[in-house]
């Protein structure tokens, strides 16, 4: 067994994560004091698991996607819609990778990808990973790494974020289908994109 | 009935979540069987977890 991990933040990226966090969030809500809240309540959540990410960019993603359901939550509060808010990103048909039968669209079907157990060492794989990584939609990105680098299991997930293993099973079928693309195209070359 | 691509791989997405109905794992060996973009997305999925779970055994990995 490996020793215990180790928190890939030192104080002073802390400090510089949580100022970019608070640009964000100032942005989005447009009010400081919500803002700074906000920014507290993802920090301390996110950081609770930050042994899970060895690479500073993941964490950060992962860091970010917890802030951006903390903005949504103030704002549905403050737009007092219904809290039980659809997933989103399970409507959004943006599922160009198959044609209207289901089938791989031409170009998308996926191709080999070749050996990958040299990977995990190589620092630019994993600089085009957390790239795909963040270009996925923000609900996709966070359960994903709560399924893969938190180590999760569905029950929590669904749990954690009040939706419906239904949905849950969509939305990691989804990131799974973007991030394999992105990984395809950016760095095996595997399919023309 | 013949599963689509689509639910193909859902289920092969599902499978790292849950274990398979029998009825789903015989759906999907015979798609597998005749579609060579569900095998590779099948073995990518895998291996996007074992890189995920093996890259967390390597703290030297760790940016400068
Ligand atoms: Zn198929």
């Amino acid at each position: 067994m490996s020793a215990e991990p180790v928190n890939p933040l030192a104080d002073t990226d802390i400090e510089k994560l949580r100022q970019e966090m608070l640009a964000f969030a100032r942005l989005q809500l447009n009010d400081a004091h919500l803002a700074e809240d906000a920014v507290q309540e993802a920090l301390a959540g996110a950081l609770k698991n930050s042994s899970s990410f060895s690479r500073k960019a993941t964490l950060k993603t992962w860091v970010f996607s917890i802030l951006r359901y903390k903005i949504a939550d103030v704002l549905r509060g403050r737009y007092r819609e219904p809290v039980q808010q659809e997933c989103k990103d399970c409507s959004t048909d943006d599922d160009s990778y198959f044609d209207s039968a289901g089938h791989w669209q031409t170009g998308s079907a996926p191709r080999a990808w070749g050996n990958t157990d040299q990977l995990v060492t190589d620092e630019h794989f994993w600089r085009v990973f957390d790239a795909c990584l963040e270009v996925l939609p923000g609900e996709q990105a966070r359960v994903f790494m709560m399924r893969e680098f938190v180590e999760l299991d569905t029950h929590e997930i669904c749990d954690a974020l009040e939706i419906k293993p239904a949905n849950l099973h969509v939305l990691l079928h989804r990131a799974r289908l973007r991030l394999r693309a992105c990984l395809s195209s950016s760095w095996f070359n595997a399919e023309a994109q | 009935m013949m599963l689509s691509c689509e639910q193909a791989s859902k289920l092969l997405s599902e499978a790292q979540e849950r274990p398979l109905k029998l009825t789903e794992r015989a759906g999907l060996t015979m798609h597998l069987a005749m579609c060579q973009g569900c095998r590779e997305f099948g073995r990518q999925v895998s291996s996007l977890r074992d890189l995920i779970r093996r890259s967390e055994d390597h703290d030297d990995t760790q940016g400068k």
